[in-house]
């Protein structure tokens, strides 16, 4: 009884954070007390409202070019969740269709769709992103189009299993006997009966996402400055972080309990959907 | 299983060739190749130079046929930026890389196996739930975040561990730890759900009626059996973390394959790059073949597939 009771408290958490870092990307311009980009040489680095020496109008502090930092951290989810969602989709689509495809005609197809999953697989995700980003300059489309032509293995794999199940049940066999055609069994009869598991490969691949434009842009190959990404904050204030250790640790807390909501989101969706993690 | 052998070594040669040209590919996804290499303050003489020193004037398809029989023949070329082969920089780093992949599987295998056998243990309980938990915070953990604030702690404020290099053994232990944190969460679901299934099974119920003691069941029969997908995915995962130790090694100055890597993508010196992600497929691959064979070996069900 308790573990349900946790499990539930953990989903209705996740969805709390995921909402409310959404509504702080979208309202950004509206919640933001100060210009995100708007140097203040003078006031560099002061600290947050919770330590010594905190100056009235900055809670966050600011950063070592004297920029508000819950400023730059507001305008930072907007870079996050929309690296996110943007790849999600990217991902999504080319993974679905190649699972779904494979999975449903089988055979030579099928095969095609694995030896492309293990190409993917093969390939050192970070090492490709971080060259790619580089050779074609970085830039917020840029690191969205990498992430999604990088992410979509896990969108495949299960695409491709949940539809092995799928195509032999009755509701497909019923639609195959009147005549439908198979794009229209694929699109109404297939995808509908395993969406469920691809929303929760969904959440975590968002997650995996937002963790990997904060590595890139704190190795200065991902979102470029002065954006202010949350991992680029981190990138930017480790030079001040032995003194003033707050500059690191408030952008990583940040992008920390995102994820976290994120995961925790994704878990209670699979138990409430009764969806399989990676199939 | 000869037929399976043959198969998935056939497969893993075509993989192999498919990365040949992906690696290829993306050091040609910059134009023009040689004025990157030259820099912006090269004449156009110096680009010309530059075009002719290093094949790149011939047409693409012929520089393509030349990089996969040399590759095949193990030379990978040469660096731009050290005028060495690139497969000796890849020798003299990987040293580094393999030692830090090595401790960071240990690491989490260290930490996976016990919290996964208790957490099946107790399955439902807060304790699973607690353990559960566990793999959440590892998998929402950024690792170069952990790192810096492992390097603030234990570097600075405590000074036990070096916080950059790698001289001795202690510049391994953070690094290891924040790698091994990325491979933690897999492992530990996999062994909990592993002995969650083979202590429900028949074999563990004989054990139990036989009287057995509860520390032999757990050890000796269930955990045996749901060792083997562990030690499959173990093979996988050391693969993931080697390619995944870019990151790390930026982050703690470890000049390893990934350092090496990094350094050449921000400088331009394709050779190295492609040659490292080359590299870094093969040895991925090789470790997923030798996964599935060892389970091949192990389950017998497996070789009709």
């Amino acid at each position: 009884m308790m573990a349900v009771r946790l499990r539930l408290g953990g989903t209705l958490l996740g969805a709390a954070i995921v909402l409310f870092v959404a509504v702080l990307a979208v309202f950004a311009p509206l919640l933001v007390p100060h210009d995100p980009f708007a140097q203040d040489l003078m006031g560099r680095l002061a600290p947050p409202m919770w330590l010594d020496g905190a100056q009235a109008g900055h809670p966050f502090g600011t950063d070592q070019l004297g920029r508000d930092y819950l400023s730059r951290l507001i305008y930072g989810a907007r870079i996050s969740m929309l690296i996110g969602t943007a790849t999600v989709v990217t991902s999504g689509l080319i993974g679905i269709t190649l699972g779904v495809l494979g999975g449903f005609f089988g055979g030579l197809v099928d095969d095609a769709v694995m030896f492309v999953i293990t190409c993917r697989l093969s390939i050192p995700l970070v090492l490709v992103a971080l060259a790619v980003v580089s050779l074609v300059g970085s830039s917020l489309t840029v690191v969205v189009l990498t992430l999604g032509l990088l992410l979509w293995d896990r969108f495949a794999v299960v695409s491709r299993t949940t539809t092995m199940q799928v195509r032999n049940l009755d509701f497909v066999s019923a639609a195959r006997a009147a005549g439908c055609s198979r794009i229209y069994i694929m699109w109404h009869e297939v995808l509908p009966n395993i969406v469920h598991h691809l929303v929760v490969v969904a959440t975590l691949e968002m997650a995996l996402a937002i963790l990997l434009e904060a590595a890139l842009s704190f190795l200065g190959l991902g979102v470029p400055a002065p954006l202010p990404s949350w991992g680029l904050m981190i990138s930017e204030a480790k030079d001040y972080m032995f003194f003033t250790p707050w500059v690191i640790e408030i952008p990583g807390v940040a992008l920390f309990v995102l994820v976290l909501g994120i995961n925790l989101l994704g878990d209670g969706l699979r138990d409430l959907l009764g969806a399989t993690r990676d199939a | 299983m000869l037929t399976y052998l043959l198969r998935r070594f056939v497969l893993a040669l075509l993989v192999i060739f498919t990365v040949l040209t992906i690696s290829f590919a993306l050091t040609r996804l910059s134009g023009d190749i040689a004025v990157a290499i030259a820099g912006p303050a090269a004449s156009a003489e110096d680009v010309a130079v530059i075009r002719k020193t290093y094949g790149f004037d011939r047409p693409l398809p012929v520089q393509f046929v030349e990089w996969v029989r040399s590759a095949a023949s193990g030379d990978l070329g040469r660096s731009y930026l050290y005028r060495e082969p690139v497969s000796e920089l890849i020798r003299d780093r990987l040293p580094v890389t393999l030692k830090l992949g090595f401790a960071a599987l240990m690491v989490a295998l260290l930490v996976a196996i016990p919290l996964g056998i208790v957490a099946a243990m107790r399955e439902g309980s807060l304790v699973d739930r607690g353990v559960m938990l566990v793999a959440l915070v590892g998998q929402a953990m950024p690792g170069f975040w952990l790192a810096l604030l492992l390097i603030i702690q234990f570097g600075l404020r405590l000074q036990w561990l070096p916080i950059a290099g790698a001289e001795d053994w202690t510049g391994f232990v953070l690094p290891a730890i924040v790698l091994a944190f990325s491979a933690i969460p897999a492992l530990m679901r996999l062994t909990r759900s592993g002995m969650i299934d083979a202590l429900s099974s028949d074999y563990v119920r004989t054990a139990r009626a036989k009287g057995l003691s509860r520390a032999s069941i757990v050890m000796k029969h269930a955990l045996r059996n749901a060792a083997m997908p562990v030690v499959a995915v173990s093979a996988v995962q050391l693969g993931a973390l080697l390619g995944g130790s870019v990151v790390i090694e930026a982050v703690f100055a470890l000049h390893g394959v990934g350092f090496l890597a990094w350094e050449s993508i921000s400088k331009n010196d394709f050779p190295v790059v492609q040659a490292v992600v080359l590299f870094l497929a093969v040895i991925y691959i090789a470790l997923t073949l030798i996964a599935d064979l060892f389970n091949a070996v192990l389950d017998p069900r497996l070789r009709a597939a």
